[in-house]
């Protein structure tokens, strides 16, 4: 496999950057980014170099709200069988967590992937099973490629998938924080290219690197718009040539297009960001577990959820707190009894830095 | 949840939809190369059960080279 690994570009780096004195604040919005900066003490190095990077709305578990969380309890309730990934089985929504239905006793099933969950439906044709499809457009394809390959009757997701550029749009013109910079996500970039990026440094003038998940990407990747800045520039530069090209991943976008249209979504810690989720066409609305379900789903719907009392995870969504500066960090909220989903999921800021705490 | 693992593309079923994909550590999983155009000896970014982009080997061994001329670039 490639290795990354120079310790004399790594240091050339460090090195250059702390010569130019700079008090810069960048944001990335992928959790495997987060993983990277914290493991390997990138985020206390570069903070000590003028850098400060903090975590956006990047972690699917995450952004997800208490609604869909308890559109799918309700869905379990009902006797539905439900096949998610490992990390959306923990995370509380208003009432309770899919694996509270799990130890009283309801059919909830963790999975690697859709085709699990299709597998599943397959070889149980006396169950209704419902895939919780949450992820970004790295995950969005997928789920359409699932759903193309007629999967039987009994099988549906809730679509849950959500599109980056409109949360990259959103926060910069919410205002609420300096962004100097952003670091794109390399695995959603490998689906849409580059170019949907485009517009965010051409319309409010941020630079931007899409970068990949080895320590010597990110810091590159951290020079690069570090350099584009010192020079007065603001454009999308590619990091990740090795998986990422301009255009993407032209067969996995037809397919998300076949499958889905974009509608207006609601991110936790956010307002409703137009055209920002995935919702299945009306051609496959027999695999829609909205649709299919509705009348099981109606009391949910025009309903508000309360967020998890004292949950700070908005906010961190936002950018506007780091994990540590949550007062339930640690104390009240851990891994093992978490009360927010960034503490929950594994891309979580608050998981992560958990994780490490005891290296640093 | 956007977490993909690299890994080579070991063997391809006959029906083009899932190939044997070894994760360089005695790990060998099916994943899905639909969504890609990929061949035996590829390497492949593999998410949720699917390869979702192969890796330029080219690009990949030459990055560290990148790297180092953006760096001198800079310089001028």
């Amino acid at each position: 496999m490639f290795s990354l690994k120079d310790k004399k570009i790594s240091n050339e780096i460090v090195s250059k950057i702390k010569k130019l004195d700079v008090n810069l604040r960048f944001m990335h919005v992928c959790g495997t980014h987060q993983d990277t900066l914290v493991k390997h003490g990138l985020d206390v190095l570069l903070k000590d170099c003028g850098v400060e990077i903090g975590q956006g709305p990047g972690c699917p578990v995450c952004v997800t709200t208490p609604k869909e969380i308890e559109e799918i309890i309700s869905l379990s309730k009902n006797g539905k069988t439900i096949a998610s990934f490992g990390d959306m089985i923990n995370v509380p929504g208003e009432t309770q967590s899919l694996q509270n239905m799990r130890t009283n006793g309801y059919d909830v099933r963790t999975v690697y992937g859709i085709e699990d969950a299709v597998d599943l439906a397959k070889k149980n044709k006396d169950k209704d099973v419902v895939f919780m499809a949450v992820g970004f457009e790295t995950t969005a394809p997928t789920t359409a490629s699932a759903l193309l390959k007629n999967p039987p009757s009994n099988f549906s997701i809730l679509s849950c998938h959500r599109t980056i550029p409109s949360a990259l749009k959103t926060i910069i013109e919410m205002g609420e924080i300096k962004i100097d910079g952003l670091i794109e996500p390399g695995h959603v970039s490998t689906i849409i290219g580059t170019k949907p990026y485009d517009f965010i440094s051409k319309k409010y003038n941020v630079p931007q690197v899409v970068a990949g998940f080895e320590p010597l990407d990110v810091l590159m990747a951290v020079w690069m718009l570090v350099q584009q800045i010192e020079k007065g520039e603001a454009f999308v530069q590619n990091e990740y040539t090795r998986a990422v090209h301009e255009k993407g991943n032209l067969k996995a976008q037809q397919i998300i297009n076949k499958v889905f249209e974009a509608e207006d979504i609601k991110w936790r810690g956010f307002p409703v960001i137009a055209g920002s989720g995935l919702e299945l066409q009306n051609k496959f609305e027999e695999f829609d577990a909205r649709k299919k379900y509705e009348d099981e789903l109606i009391d949910l719907k025009n309903k508000e959820f309360k967020e998890p009392e004292g949950c700070k995870c908005g906010e961190l969504l936002r950018g506007l707190l780091s994990s540590r500066q949550c007062p339930l960090f640690g104390q009240t909220c851990t891994p093992s009894n978490p009360v927010g989903p960034c503490m929950v999921s594994i891309e979580g800021s608050c998981n992560i830095e958990y994780r490490y705490a005891k290296k640093r | 949840m956007c977490l993909a693992i690299p890994g080579k593309i070991m063997e391809i079923e006959k029906n083009n939809e899932h190939a044997i994909v070894d994760y360089g550590d005695g790990t060998k999983r099916k994943a899905n190369v639909t969504l890609i155009d990929a061949k035996v000896g590829d390497y492949v970014l593999v998410h949720a059960g699917f390869a979702i982009e192969v890796l330029n080997e080219k690009e990949a061994q030459e990055t560290l080279s990148l790297f180092r001329e953006i760096l001198s670039m800079e310089e001028k």
